[in-house]
């Protein structure tokens, strides 16, 4: 697990970014929160040599101050998923703007923050809080999810009891140069009970954000997430799952612009007949560094995992994947999908994917690859040659090379959101 | 309407000459035929009438009604009337069919000045069309050419025509790899499309095509130049005899 050799250099940072830990906290916090500050000082924080930071630096990730980025402009059309008609929860630099949010009731959802719950002797996030975290450490180490667990203050606590009749929107806005934001939330769905999840950011010249979700038996969980557009803050955000029996599990994210977002998921099939699906879309031109790193690892047989992720790229952008397939021994009849594609619009630009299968189980039927390509220029001229001009063939042929990790989206509305962001951000970088 | 003069061609890559000296006038209303051993040049002419990239023009030129071909953009011939049928249509994974349709038409519309058509206004045209092509839905809502059969691409191809409504429609091989029956579609469907303001140039090893669409005059292709012309009686001669005759005699 933890790396107990952590070098005197990581561990010493560490420390010193451990010293802002949030004083005081109930009892089913604080022991939490202590468990993931020796777990970060056993890793200490992570630097270019670990194993799975070799593509990616995370010097800003891990400084002691945020560096600083100016708030994104106001962006232009219709607020994020404003077509689902969310339920909103707006967090300005990572501070809970209660006069922005929607009052903060939903049938079959119970909607607390853990600033509010953190003082309680006991909360029924006991058990997650940290907990998925803390085995997502194997077989890839996420010293920034543990420094998240010890120091974040406040974030969203949900539990789903039910079908909950709207999504829930957890909207981020950066007003500050230099904001720090580290959220934690965790989300129980309850067996049967199921939850859409829409996320807007980044919101803060730094983010460090852990969500833990446990998904119970036959319970759903869908979660769309959208980074960007035009913003310069930096990026941790890591995904916990734990998948229960005959449970789904399907997120996706579309990433726009960014100097550096590294989306970390680590998801565990632990019942019989459970699914996870994840998808990415990242598009970057210019100063953009976009990492995912994915572990999805298979405890119960006759599970069903996918891995979509596309990224386009010019100008010099760099894209990262890290993403594994883990079976255990028992975990017989997996069904193992992973595929990581960029389409790079120039040389200038770069992709680094590291596919990994670890298969312990004899009967399993796992398959991975990765590509790196260009436009297809013969496609591009049969386009052109029907009348498509240039740019509009090659926005065309952009947006169905991300095609199949935007079809994972399941609500058309969702979809057809992310869909329209997709095409505008192509037709504002065409050319 | 198209004329071609002297035009020479040679590969970017390499140099080597391919078309040398190609002369060719279609004028509207008429159907010329281009019948030609393979390698001979007929599809590179195709291609470098749409504009492909690869191919370098040393010499002579090409236009449509006075406007110079050679200078316009795969997209702006396109505008300005020419439809090439391809010999093989390409797949292209994740753009719909109706979309990639719906676009070309609409974007040809505004090069042209011209308003764009409803959706509802292209649902109506694009099902008559097809109907009469034997496509069904299912083809249109899949992506472009994807699991097609050689058939239906080349059904697809004359689909894109019938709705873009070109000034001139080059075929090339449009009938190679289909049975009797779609090559009936075929004719009809170009046959439909015949018209006094419209030239074809309909590229073909077959005369069984030129039974269903009578061509007007017919073009032998041999070595990057064409060598012999006559009229549809070449299309019996080289169905009964061959190239060889023909080649013979003007070699
Ligand atoms: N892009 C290319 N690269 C290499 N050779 C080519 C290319 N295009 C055409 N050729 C060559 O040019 C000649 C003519 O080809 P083509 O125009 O396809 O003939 P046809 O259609 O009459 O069969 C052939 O020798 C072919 O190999
Ligand atoms: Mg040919």
């Amino acid at each position: 697990m933890a790396r107990p050799d952590a070098r005197p250099d990581a561990r010493h940072a560490a420390e010193s970014r451990l010293a802002a830990a949030p004083a005081g906290g109930g009892a089913w916090l604080r022991a939490a929160r202590e468990a993931a500050r020796e777990r970060l000082l056993a890793m200490g924080l992570p630097g270019r040599r670990d194993e799975y930071w070799r593509y990616t630096d995370p010097a800003d990730l891990t400084s002691a101050e945020a560096p600083a980025a100016a708030p994104p402009r106001a962006a232009d059309g219709a607020e994020p998923f404003a077509a689902a008609e969310p339920l909103r929860l707006v967090f300005v630099d990572g501070l809970f703007d209660p006069a922005a949010s929607d009052p903060p009731e939903l049938a079959g959802v119970q909607i607390e923050r853990l600033a509010e719950a953190a003082p309680r002797d006991l909360h029924w996030a006991r058990d997650l809080f940290g907990a998925i975290e803390a085995r997502g450490q194997t077989p890839v180490p996420r010293p920034l999810a543990a420094l998240n667990t010890a120091l974040a203050a406040d974030g969203l606590l949900l539990r789903v009891s039910g079908r909950a009749e709207r999504p829930v929107a957890l909207v981020r806005r950066q007003a500050a140069e230099g904001s720090d934001v580290m959220l934690h939330h965790c989300i129980r769905i309850e067996p049967g009970a199921e939850l859409t999840l829409l996320e807007s950011g980044p919101g803060g010249a730094r983010t460090t954000d852990v969500l833990e979700v446990d998904v119970g038996d036959g319970g759903r969980f869908h979660h769309v997430r959208l980074q960007g557009r035009d913003h310069g803050g930096r990026v941790a955000a890591h995904l916990f799952a734990r998948v229960g029996a005959a449970a789904q599990l399907r997120a996706f994210t579309l990433t726009a612009d960014g100097p550096l977002t590294r989306n970390e998921a680590y998801v565990e099939l632990a019942g019989a007949g459970g699914l996870a699906h994840l998808a990415g879309a990242a598009l970057g031109d210019g100063a953009f560094h976009h990492d995912d790193t994915v572990v999805l690892r298979h405890i119960a047989p006759g599970c069903e995992s996918r891995q979509v992720f596309k990224k386009v790229l010019k100008n010099g952008a760099a894209g990262v994947f890290q993403g594994k397939i883990h079976v255990l021994a028992q975990a017989q009849k997996t069904d193992g999908y992973q595929i990581a594609q960029a389409l790079l619009l120039d040389e200038a630009s770069q992709f680094l994917a590291k596919p990994e299968l670890e298969i312990y189980a004899d009967d399993v039927k796992c398959s991975h690859g990765s590509t790196v390509g260009a436009i297809d220029p013969v496609a591009l001229y049969y386009l052109r040659s029907r009348g498509v001009p240039r740019a509009r063939a090659e926005a065309l042929l952009v947006q169905a090379f991300l095609a199949e990790a935007v079809d994972e989206i399941a609500d058309p509305t969702l979809a057809e959101d992310i869909r329209a962001r997709l095409e505008a951000w192509v037709a504002r970088h065409s050319g | 309407m198209l004329e071609i003069r002297n035009l020479h061609v040679e590969l970017e890559d390499g140099g080597t000459p391919i078309l040398k000296g190609v002369n060719l006038a279609v004028k509207g209303g008429e159907v010329h035929a281009i019948m030609g051993p393979n390698g001979s040049g007929k599809s590179t002419l195709s291609y470098v009438l749409s504009g492909r990239d690869g191919y370098v023009v040393t010499q002579g030129s090409a236009t449509l009604d006075g406007a110079d071909l050679l200078a316009m953009a795969p997209e702006e011939r396109a505008a300005a009337g020419l439809f090439l049928a391809f010999q093989y249509p390409v797949e292209i994974p994740g753009v719909g069919n109706m979309t990639f349709l719906r676009t070309a038409l609409n974007a040809q519309r505004k090069a042209r000045g011209e308003a764009e058509v409803s959706a509802a206004d292209f649902l109506k045209l694009v099902r008559a069309k097809a109907k009469a092509l034997a496509i069904d839905a299912e083809m249109l809502r899949r992506p472009v050419n994807v699991g097609f059969s050689g058939g239906e691409k080349k059904r697809n191809e004359i689909l894109q025509m019938a709705v873009l409504e070109p000034k001139l429609c080059i075929l090339d091989e449009t009938d190679s790899g289909l049975d009797v029956d779609a090559m009936k579609l075929v004719a009809d469907g170009v046959n439909a499309l015949r018209d006094a303001g419209r030239g074809f140039v309909v590229i073909t090893h077959y005369q069984r095509l030129l039974d269903h669409i009578r061509p007007d005059i017919v073009h032998i292709m041999a070595d990057g130049r064409i060598v012999r012309t006559g009229g549809p009686e070449l299309a019996l001669e080289v169905e009964s005899n061959g190239y060889a005759g023909i080649l013979a005699e003007v070699a």
